[in-house]
């Protein structure tokens, strides 16, 4: 596949750089990525994986776009409200950059939908807002030995890890199991910078980008901590060995998704 | 004894227990905590019997659910 004059100049940023040039570009022309979630997380991350000319973006989402969402959630606009969030956000990718195929799913992610889901893909964007689907995100990713981004954010404070199969920690392996419901507080009850979206999904994205061009350090085996309030990024090391982990270990005994309860509250994002 | 806490070098007495590092620490959902010593998971189940030692290093890792 060769660059039309229009992609060597729309990539051109890209393209100087020795870590990506025309070959880092076509591998990303070629790269499909699905995000789960059209909101905080998965707006800068999509719209960014669209600028950066990534060539299948899948994005999952079952709600639509409510006022309260456009204090964060960038890829909708103000004409968009109750428009489905994944139509508004594929429009938006599109808008920016018709290189790119969107392919919307109106679904919420569901033990029934997620395997077929994730399949097709090469890398995984976690950009939803409740742990039943944090961790039905990472167990089928362990189960179909696909690479995700795991990211959440709160308040002032957001945490970020990466998991590629066979080369450390999963999430399951730092947290056993969802809390129940409403131990921890979500965003709607307890507030997020909208910024703070940007600053992680946009981490999401790069670490997308560099798992598509073969480039760098992910993070693998740490989780990166952000505290806004403090300016301070920390990179914590992560236990190496997880064979005892109930799904990525040597002998998981979770070997099919599970459907945890949802917090009533998550409902309306 | 000396030990790090979320990368922070604190001054603590002997003998403490992670489980008392977590009231010292005010962790806000303590039921809730992954703590690692030494780059190495405590089980839940383990914090009142797990002694801190001079030269640990300590990390609180939080749930963070939000992300729409």
């Amino acid at each position: 596949m060769a660059f039309t004059n229009e992609q060597i100049e729309r990539y051109s940023r890209h393209i100087i750089l020795k870590e990506i040039g025309a070959k880092g570009q076509k591998k990303l022309l070629n790269a499909k990525v699905l995000i789960i979630g059209a909101g905080g997380l998965g707006a800068p991350a999509a719209m960014y994986l669209a600028a950066a000319g990534v060539g299948t973006i899948g994005i999952a989402d079952a709600d639509e776009v409510d006022l309260s969402n456009l204090q964060r959630q960038i890829i909708h606009a103000t004409k968009d409200v109750g428009k489905a969030k994944v139509q508004s956000a594929k429009e938006t990718m599109e808008e920016l950059n018709p290189d790119v195929k969107v392919n919307a799913y109106r679904v919420f992610v569901t033990s029934e939908n997620i395997r077929e889901l994730i399949r097709e893909y090469d890398f995984i964007i976690d950009g939803t807002d409740n742990f039943p689907a944090k961790f039905l995100i990472n167990d089928a990713c362990v189960m179909e030995k696909k690479p995700f981004s795991h990211a959440g954010i709160i308040r002032f404070k957001g945490q970020l890890m990466t998991y590629v199969p066979g080369q450390g920690p999963c999430y399951r392996c730092v947290f056993k199991e969802p809390p129940p419901k409403d131990a921890v507080p979500t965003c709607k009850q307890a507030g997020v910078v909208g910024a703070m979206g940007g600053v992680i999904g946009s981490l999401q994205a790069m670490e997308a980008i560099k798992y598509i061009i073969g480039q760098g350090d992910l993070l693998t085996g740490s989780l990166l901590t952000y505290d806004a309030l403090k300016m301070d990024f920390r990179k914590i090391k992560l236990p190496s060995d997880t064979c005892g982990c109930a799904v990525c270990g040597t002998n998981p005994t979770i070997t099919e998704l599970i459907d945890y309860e949802q917090a009533e509250c998550d409902g309306a994002l | 004894m000396l030990i790090t806490v979320a990368g922070v070098k604190k001054e603590v007495k002997d003998g403490l227990t992670v489980s008392q590092l977590i009231v010292d620490e005010k962790v806000e959902t303590p039921m809730y905590v992954t703590v690692s010593v030494n780059d190495e998971f405590i089980a839940s189940d383990s914090f009142e019997s797990t002694v801190l030692k001079d030269g640990d290093s300590v990390e609180f890792l939080y749930f963070m659910g939000g992300g729409q």
